[in-house]
């Protein structure tokens, strides 16, 4: 009805035409101005910022997107991009860029004592090991940014010469460049001076200014307060021959591979430091994955078990779901409405407060289920009852859906299919089997495929009923209800060290594992029939 | 024309149940023992699930009302009747709920909004125009979709790491960047809705291009209003989806004025196992009630959405 009324107004112009057609044209003309106008206004806003912090990627993504927005929306052709392109734009930079990022991530060594590069590194080294000597030369000091790098500005106090140091050493300033007053640099050409409380906020640990040392002749220069004195060194670094020497007792340090990252040692084994650095590692973090023995057999482990909640967990809610859906679908029944939103609740609850909820019942002392059943399981505490309580509530939480779909594709069998079959003499159950069951497992096969891979990264389900324990004490990295998604997460963010590098490796294995999923279900759906 | 309309979709795929006058006569012939063989044991079975389904809500509701609060003292039969529980949740500046249920409404609004309008405008591009690219834009979205977005959630934290630093409002701890970050899922309804879209005939945008719309208007005045109950379906199920929203919530929302339910509650919890059980379940029952409602409201379009999702992929 409503189709024939607004085609018919279309058909029927009224009289005042011209002036609609008008205004209908002129209102998308402002709003796309309007929108327009302010995207190039809030990158236009942002450019200084970005300029003085040289983050030269960022101004050309913002540059960029407002470039594409202009040449899509200014012109009157590419009409279908002018639909596609505010999506697709969210989706290239919150979701395929990341992913592009996670797998650059996944050949370095970036984590806990890993941030640092190698210079920054040595630098701390040598600074560590250097002891204060009587007449030092000692310094005012400001510290300047410029970009992502910190550069320290220092005043001699006996000379008033001014310098700039960094971890590369340190290079005279043009009095002219800088203002000095009470022998600190106060401004200074290229650089933004750091306020004392930044300069504190950024030398807490792992900070970037957390053990800055400007190498010098026979020893550094490093901070003391908001003071800098050059302290003398015996370490000195060569970097054609890549060593470290004590230059007192002649030991000299190479750096030596342990795990995934190296640390000076000497040729009797004995280790400068614990401090390492970042770099890339190609792909050493896959080789480790899948050759260091304790990995690969938690890997294996947990691979596995990810397998097995994700099939049980469809399997379960599939059988529960398609009985009670043949059980009630029966017109004869009363009150069918009633049993099926009853049954709904559990669906429509928001997951996290379920498994939180349920999380409580496999308490071992006041837990619902050991009260009801009178049992005195340890659920969580034994890897295997906290396997069998992670099924069970998932079946909870994902019957209703199993149900709904079942019921949906049960009506839509056709009624006459089963009339033929019972009077050819087949019973209920053969009915079912042979007629019912086949045709039903057609339309919701792309479901359970859907489901599986959903269950497959089901995060939640793990994390918030038992966090993927219980952990033996030999392994606090691996839990026994640990599934892929899970373990990556105590990996990346977990308490103990982050291993950001080696966790963005099993992300892109988990990548690769879905996009196997996915072509099973292009496979199942016949999506690439539909699409044609 | 009518068949091919979303709404007549559902209603053929979730006829009404219960039958009318004709069907519940029939019921009522059946007596005795054929009545228990073949409608009563449906009821046995039906009565089963109901109890399966409801105890853990039951459990809910007894223990937002148990004013012990504890596991130990909390039955599926409400013992005590009290609402220190819900009292308690909008008085510890700790534990803001009504902060963090406004949160939660906020970013659920704006990316529902959001992802149900970036996505119909691209369905809109799939189901009527024909260019380049279009076959290979509608299976790459299908392959992304797969994938969870916490795969590269280092990768995604190092991004709004360094993007709070120029722009710190929307960094880090903000809602702003927490939206932004969950509209990377801006396209994740277009397979749902293009199917909708299609269900619509050519000849409507046909006659309306003669008569002199553009495209624009094409799309705007014709065919969104037509699917507009079904974008409100897709609505819900990503309001939904998105205030269950943990992980990324969990990395990215750590102060505790931004956080929103599934975060801040899951603190409330953590906290104190045993005995914040009852604070927890009173917040439960106040988030949980209003989806129910919507739920209840919508459940006949619901389950047609599901199914055609299905048959869509």
């Amino acid at each position: 009805m409503e189709l024939t009324a607004s085609r018919r107004t279309q058909a029927e112009p009224p009289p005042d035409e011209k002036i609609e057609q008008g205004s209908s044209k002129t209102l998308p003309m402002v709003v796309k101005i309007v929108a327009l106008g302010t995207i190039g206004g809030l990158a236009a806003a942002l450019t200084p910022a970005l300029l003085s912090q040289q983050r030269w990627a960022f101004l050309i993504a913002i540059w960029a997107i407002v470039g594409a927005l202009v040449f899509v929306y200014a012109t009157k052709r590419y009409i279908p991009a002018k639909y596609l392109l505010p999506g697709a734009l969210f989706l290239v930079v919150f979701v395929v860029y990341p992913i592009l990022m996670t797998f650059q991530l996944s050949t370095t060594n970036f984590g806990d004592g890993t941030r640092t590069d190698k210079e920054t590194t040595i630098a701390r080294i040598i600074g560590g090991s250097a002891q204060q000597v009587d007449g030092a030369r000692q310094f005012g000091l400001s510290v300047g940014q410029a970009g992502t790098d910190y550069t320290f500005l220092l005043v001699d106090a006996e000379t008033g010469d001014v310098f700039a140091g960094t971890a590369d050493g340190l290079a005279p300033l043009d009095a002219g460049s800088v203002t000095v007053e009470n022998g600190v640099v106060t401004e200074a050409e290229g650089y933004t001076l750091l306020t004392k409380s930044e300069i504190n906020t950024l030398s807490q640990r792992d900070g970037p200014l957390d053990g800055f040392a400007v190498p010098t002749e026979g020893g550094v220069i490093k901070a003391q307060g908001f003071q800098a004195v050059e302290l003398y060194t015996p370490l000195e670094y060569d970097q054609a021959t890549d060593t470290i020497t004590n230059t007192e007792t002649g030991t000299t340090y190479t750096p030596v591979q342990v795990g995934d990252r190296k640390y000076f040692t000497s040729e009797s084994g004995e280790r400068l430091s614990n401090q390492s650095w970042g770099e890339n590692i190609g792909f050493d973090n896959y080789v480790r994955a899948f050759t260091d023995p304790r990995i690969s057999s938690d890997f294996v482990g947990i691979f596995l078990w990810t397998l097995a909640f994700a099939v049980l967990s469809v399997a379960t809610t599939f059988f529960l779901g398609l009985l009670l859906a043949t059980a009630l679908n029966d017109d004869r029944m009363k009150g069918q409405k009633i049993y099926r939103s009853v049954l709904l609740l559990p669906y429509a609850i928001p997951g996290f407060i379920s498994l939180l909820v349920w999380s409580g019942f496999y308490n071992t002392e006041f837990g619902l289920i050991n009260d009801l059943t009178g049992l005195s399981i340890n659920w969580f505490g034994d890897p295997f009852w906290a396997k069998v309580a992670i099924i069970g509530t998932n079946l909870w939480m994902g019957f209703p859906y199993m149900f709904l779909v079942c019921t949906g594709a049960l009506q839509a069998i056709p009624g006459d299919l089963k009339e033929a079959a019972s009077i050819d003499g087949a019973s209920g159950f053969v009915n079912f089997r042979k007629i019912t069951f086949p045709l039903l497992l057609v339309s919701v096969a792309p479901l359970l495929v859907s489901s599986f891979a959903f269950n497959f990264n089901n995060f939640n389900a793990i994390f918030l009923l038992t966090e993927g324990g219980p952990f033996s004490p030999a392994n606090p990295t691996a839990g026994g209800t640990d599934i892929l998604i899970s373990y990556t997460y105590r990996l990346a963010f977990g308490s103990s060290a982050q291993q950001i590098g080696f966790a963005s490796a099993i992300s892109v294995i988990l990548f690769v594992l879905t996009g196997v999923l996915a072509a099973v279900q292009f496979r199942a759906t016949r999506a690439l029939e539909d699409v044609n | 024309m009518a068949q091919n309309s979303p709404g007549k979709v559902t209603a053929t795929v979730v006829s009404p149940a219960g039958g009318g006058p004709v069907q519940e006569l029939r019921g009522d012939e059946l007596k005795g023992a054929r009545w228990w063989a073949e409608v009563g044991w449906r009821h046995i079975v039906g009565v089963v699930a109901i109890v399966y389904a409801v105890i853990p809500i039951l459990y809910i509701i007894s223990a937002s009302l148990n004013p012990l609060g504890s596991v130990a003292s909390t039955s599926i039969i409400p013992s005590q009747f009290s609402l220190v529980n819900f009292e308690a949740l909008f008085s510890d500046p700790n534990r803001p709920f009504a902060r963090w249920f406004l949160n939660t409404l906020i970013v659920a609004v704006v990316v529902v909004l959001g992802q149900v309008f970036f996505s119909a405008l691209a369905a809109y591009a799939f189901s009527r125009f024909r260019f380049k690219g279009r076959r290979g834009g509608l299976l790459t979205l299908l392959l992304i979709q797969m994938f969870p977005q916490f795969l590269a959630a280092v990768a995604l934290f190092q991004m709004f790491t360094q993007v709070g630093e120029v722009v710190p409002a929307i960094g880090l701890d903000t809602m702003a960047g927490y939206i932004l970050l969950l509209l990377g899922g801006a396209l994740g309804q277009v397979w749902l809705i293009k199917g909708f879209f299609d269900s619509v005939p050519k000849e409507l945008d046909e006659a309306a291009t003669i008569d002199g719309c553009g495209h624009a208007q094409v799309y705007f005045k014709i065919i969104l209003p037509l699917v507009r109950p079904i974008l409100a379906v897709t609505g819900l199920l990503s309001f939904v989806g998105v205030i269950g929203e943990y992980i990324m919530a969990s990395i990215f929302l750590r102060e505790t004025t931004v956080k929103t339910l599934a975060v801040g509650m899951y603190g409330i919890i953590e906290a104190d196992r045993s005995n914040n059980l009852g604070v927890f379940a009173a917040a439960a029952v106040l988030t949980a009630l209003p989806v129910i409602l919507l739920f209840q409201y919508l459940q006949r379009f619901i389950v047609g959405g599901i199914t055609s999702g299905a048959v869509k992929g």
